[in-house]
């Protein structure tokens, strides 16, 4: 099976970064309910196997760009999860010092550029720093994460001509959730979305997101091809939404049986430890063990960002401008 | 000191930049133009020719002719900043910053900020602005106060060749995006610029000129309107400070004030419209900080409020002139307390 | 006629100038003036500086008022003995009527400044005049050609002047030999064979008269005679204050206020004058040279650059200094060897060829006269 020749270490890795995005956004939406978290935010759960998928192939220098519904696009590229809990909350520890939020996780250190309130608003970010590596002369690439919803958006089809014209090192991740916000992305996308890149001449794939493997290999190929400097690729990406468009939404435009049938049948989690066991590459209880550290670390860093201290008032003028 | 255009002074910024840092790159729709055609390589150099002999100094990998997709290449050159390079994007004429606000409004402004300071966004966007090209409604707005008014960016908007060349290369070297703005009428006008390199701080006026009675801020082309009303009115016994604040992010109040201090009466010269525009924020500051200084009101000369008209005569009705400015100066001279 | 009766012309300070307003008269009609005594007050876009009569004689008519502008070369106001008429002064004024606009035709025949190469550096120098023994003028720190503008022509009415911007400083290149005085002298003395100079007159002012003296230090043989104003190297004292604050100003405010210190009374100074300096400033290597000039000049506030032993009276000297000097104290020219010529100048700070213009003009060149002797 495609896939399966990762390593122990990655394979791992993989579980507990999909697990971690799982319950981070589990116990935001909780936190959400109880009211702690001053602003909206959008999770990711359900989405795990994209992030991670794709994420496992880049290092450090590799860049991403992100959307509203960033934290798992985060926690896969190796954002500090304990930092982005304090920026949910608002805390001075958190990853933006409390000044971004939910949307506007970022840490250029780990080649995390950004989530992005506005939809649409990565793909020209992400050709940006494919623009830099390519006139560097550095084999680093870059993904632009966006959605159904982002796909129709005028930046996206300009970014998918330019990065094609110019033969960018970025991978536009479309990650298809079947809604833009509250709608679905049938009554607003026309055709298929890998046509789009079909039509530019661009690379492109359609993968089953909510299988880590598929989306893991064809993130390999379109990493490697723009590597090898042959330019951009498209993934469309299939993926359920757990939730609603933002925490608290009721999302009663989805009935509750195609909401618990969604649950049931197109989780990552289980399909990948279900994988892994039946090609015996690792043992389940191995995965339980993951699953335990990462509900403490998560316990952890709900509690550590709770006790965080608010952002001094004096920060409110500060970081406008390198120097004004 | 040798006589240059303003257009060859950004170009001399420009060489200066790329020469000195390799990072320097400079983007936008015909920056060489030709690319892909049959013919010259570098045939326009930028629909003002301001980036002429940019391609053949330093080659297509660092001076590229984009599509014409202000969102995207706007946005690549935002990405781009953020990640080591020093872009300049060129965009024809300022009014099309309309279809990519977005690049500008919502990601370079505030990178920094939403980030907890941890971005550095050094890009320069040039934007050619202002009416006096019969080029009508979408090709001659002065949008400089809608850019102001965004935290995170800085404007700046030269008068005379020397500063275009000095703030130009600040704005190059600057690590904070900057919308840099050159009035399309003052691209042949001339000035003394050195060979060599140097800067022009933002957040400085310039002083053009010293007098007693009044004091008149302008901006850009308007500064060239200020100083020939000056004139017309030094002739008649009126003596006027002309103030040319060339940037208006940040905006130096300090010079603003003082001047408003020493001469006690202030006349604002705008390109732009004047709701929420240059004149009415510079005025409310000075009405803010200065009020017990001032002799008479505080006049405004802009723009009306609409859109810039293609027939001649409406065109030259809708731009200020030094007629207007100096009669505004008059005025203020003339007024008493009742 | 005319030599009874002269004329007072807006006069022209410097390449650029083309006209000067009328700041103040400082006689009125009918007043009596000397040779040399101040007549008028003139504002440039640069600079305001009183004008002295060249000639003596009646103020008969004020033909432009306080506070209008002329052309460079306009007729302000007329001198004539009592005993002339007014029918003839108003002659006269028609007369002058007539040439006006020949200050404009002469503007093309201006000199023009131009860039020499003298071994590594290249230097803008302005030559005036002709024959005689060349004098060369050395700026200050921070300064340019332009320190002479009320002190070129009349130098120049009896010989060849060449006005210097030294290295790294006016229009020269933004590069010092390594910023030591020495150096900076060996390059100017390359300059003296780029020019052709076999021996001249050195006038220099502040690190120029430093400069100066180490040129005769270095070379005697080329020097003809010295006039060092306010000259640096001859004492310890300098003000830290002007130095320091000069190399970190980088704004109108700030650079005002030091610059302020030059003078005796800084009314004269204008926003051109401080915006010019920071014009300088700004150019890409300047500050990085003024720092090295800088730091091979002065240590924990003080000069370390001893040249005063070259003032032993084997090459005429003259030393002038304002009693109101901020920058160097006038004190450093007591207790000069017999034969220094010294001359203090009450009402004048750091910069007396410019704020006792006339003054200077006429001690410079009767040194220079008698150093030919």
């Amino acid at each position: 099976m495609t896939g399966l020749q990762l390593s122990r270490e990655e394979l791992l890795k993989a579980y507990r970064l999909m697990r971690m995005i799982r319950v981070f956004e589990d116990r935001v939406s909780a936190e959400m309910a109880s009211g702690d978290i001053p602003g909206n935010t959008h999770l990711y759960a359900g989405q795990e196997a994209s992030a991670v998928g794709i994420c496992l192939h880049l290092s450090e220098s590799d860049r991403i760009a992100s959307t509203h519904r960033g934290h798992g696009h985060c926690i896969a590229k190796g954002c500090d999860v304990d930092g982005m809990m304090a920026e949910i909350f608002g805390k001075d520890t958190g990853i933006c010092r409390g000044k971004g939020g939910s949307m506007h996780i970022a840490d250029l250190s780990k080649g995390m550029l950004g989530a992005n309130g506005i939809v649409g608003g990565a793909p020209p970010i992400a050709c940006g720093a494919a623009l830099t590596s390519q006139i560097l002369g550095r084999n680093d690439v870059s993904v632009a994460f966006t959605g159904d919803g982002g796909i129709n958006q005028g930046t996206t089809a300009e970014s998918m001509n330019l990065a094609q014209v110019w033969k960018l090192p970025v991978i536009f991740a479309v990650e298809d959730n079947g809604f833009g916000e509250a709608t679905a992305s049938s009554f607003v996308v026309a055709g298929e979305i890998t046509k789009r890149a079909e039509a530019l001449g661009m690379a492109f794939a359609k993968v089953d997101g909510v299988d880590f493997f598929a989306v893991h290999e064809a993130a390999g190929e379109a990493v490697e091809r723009a590597r090898r400097g042959e330019g951009p690729t498209l993934l469309h990406i299939e993926t359920p939404r757990y939730y609603g468009h933002f925490s608290g939404d009721p999302d009663n435009y989805r009935t509750a049986e195609e909401k618990a049938a969604m649950r049931r049948d197109r989780d990552c989690l289980p399909r990948f430890r279900r994988r892994v066991d039946e090609a015996k590459l690792l043992g389940l209880d191995e995965l339980d063990k993951i699953d335990a550290e990462v509900q403490a670390a998560i316990d952890q860093a709900v509690s550590a960002a709770r006790s965080a201290p608010q952002p001094a008032l004096s920060s409110l003028t500060t970081d406008v401008y390198v120097r004004y | 000191m040798a006589q240059k255009s303003f257009r060859q002074a950004l170009n001399e910024a420009l060489h200066h930049e790329m020469r000195r840092d390799p990072n320097v790159i400079v983007l936008g729709e015909d920056v060489a133009g030709g690319s892909g055609a049959s013919g010259q390589k570098d045939a326009w150099g930028g629909a003002f020719g301001v980036t002429k002999g940019l391609l053949g100094a330093f080659g297509p990998a660092r001076v590229r002719d984009t599509p014409i997709t202000e969102s995207a290449f706007v946005g690549a050159a935002a990405g781009a900043a953020m990640t080591g390079l020093r872009p300049v994007a060129e965009i024809m004429f300022v009014d099309f910053l309309g279809v990519c606000f977005d690049q500008i409004f919502n990601q370079a402004a505030k990178f920094r900020y939403m980030f907890g300071g941890k971005a550095v966004t050094p890009l320069v966007i040039r934007a050619t602005y202002g009416a006096g090209t019969r080029s009508a409604s979408q090709h001659s707005q002065a949008l400089y106060p809608i850019f102001t008014h965004v935290p995170g960016l800085k404007v700046v908007i030269p008068s005379s060749p020397y500063d275009a060349k000095g703030l130009l290369i600040q704005a190059i070297r600057d690590n904070d995006p900057v919308i840099f703005l050159e009035n399309k009428v003052l691209y042949d006008t001339v000035g003394e610029v050195p060979d060599g390199a140097y800067t022009v701080p933002f957040g400085e006026a310039h002083i053009v000129r010293e007098g007693g009675d009044a004091t008149i801020v302008a901006l850009g082309r308007m500064v060239h309107f200020a100083r020939e009303a000056a004139e017309i009115l030094a002739a008649e016994g009126i003596d006027c400070t002309v103030l040319d604040p060339r940037t208006t992010s940040p905006l130096d109040e300090d010079t603003l004030l003082e001047m408003a201090e020493e001469t006690g009466r202030v006349v604002i010269v705008d390109e732009a419209n004047p709701r929420c525009g240059m004149a009415a924020d510079i005025s409310s500051i000075i009405a803010e900080k200065a009020f017990g200084a001032l002799k008479a009101p505080i006049m405004k000369v802009t723009a009306p409020h609409t859109p810039v008209p293609y027939a001649p005569n409406l065109e030259a009705a809708y731009i200020p002139d030094a007629k207007r400015i100096a009669d505004a100066v008059r005025k203020a001279v003339a007024f008493k307390r009742s | 006629m005319s030599d009874r009766i002269q004329a007072i012309t807006m006069p022209k300070w410097g390449m650029t100038m083309t006209e000067g307003k009328l700041a103040g008269w400082l006689a009125g009609e009918g007043a009596d003036i000397a040779a040399g005594q101040e007549i008028m007050e003139v504002e440039t876009e640069k600079i305001t500086n009183v004008v002295e009569s060249q000639a003596p004689g009646r103020l008969r008519k004020i033909v432009v008022s306080e506070g209008a502008t002329a052309p460079v070369g306009a007729l302000l106001a007329v001198l004539a003995a009592e005993d002339v008429s007014d029918s003839d002064v108003e002659a006269f004024i028609a007369s002058y009527a007539d040439r006006a606009g020949s200050a404009a035709a002469d503007a093309d025949d201006a000199p023009k400044a131009r860039i020499v190469q003298a071994g590594a550096h290249r230097f803008k120098v302005l030559s005036l005049g002709s024959g005689g023994v060349p004098a060369v003028l050395i700026h200050g720190f921070g300064g340019d050609g332009g320190t002479w503008l009320f002190n070129q022509d009349t130098l120049a009415q009896n010989r060849l002047v060449h006005v210097i911007d030294l290295p790294a400083h006016g229009d020269s290149e933004p590069t010092v030999p390594s910023g030591k005085v020495a150096d900076i002298a060996g390059a100017v003395l390359e300059l003296f064979a780029a020019l052709d100079i076999e021996k001249a007159h050195l006038i220099g002012h502040s690190l120029g008269g430093a400069v100066a003296l180490a040129i005769a230090q270095a070379s005697p043989q080329r020097v003809q005679s010295l006039s060092l104003i306010a000259p640096a190297g001859i004492g310890s004292e300098i003000s830290a204050l002007y130095i320091d604050g000069f190399l970190a100003a980088e704004r109108r405010k700030p650079m005002k206020e030091v610059l302020s210190l030059l003078f005796a009374d800084p009314q004269g100074m204008n926003a051109e004058m401080v915006e010019n300096v920071l014009r300088f400033k700004r150019l890409d290597g300047v500050p990085e040279a003024l720092a090295a000039i800088v730091s091979h000049l002065m240590a924990d506030g003080k000069q370390v650059i001893d040249l005063r032993a070259v003032l032993d009276g084997k090459i005429p000297a003259l030393v002038i200094w304002g009693e109101a000097d901020q920058i160097i104290p006038a004190n450093q020219s007591d207790g000069l060897p017999a034969g220094i010529d010294v001359a203090r100048l009450a009402g004048a700070g750091h910069m007396p060829m410019m704020e006792e213009a006339a003054q200077v003009n006429r001690l410079v060149t009767a040194h220079l006269g008698k150093a030919e002797g």
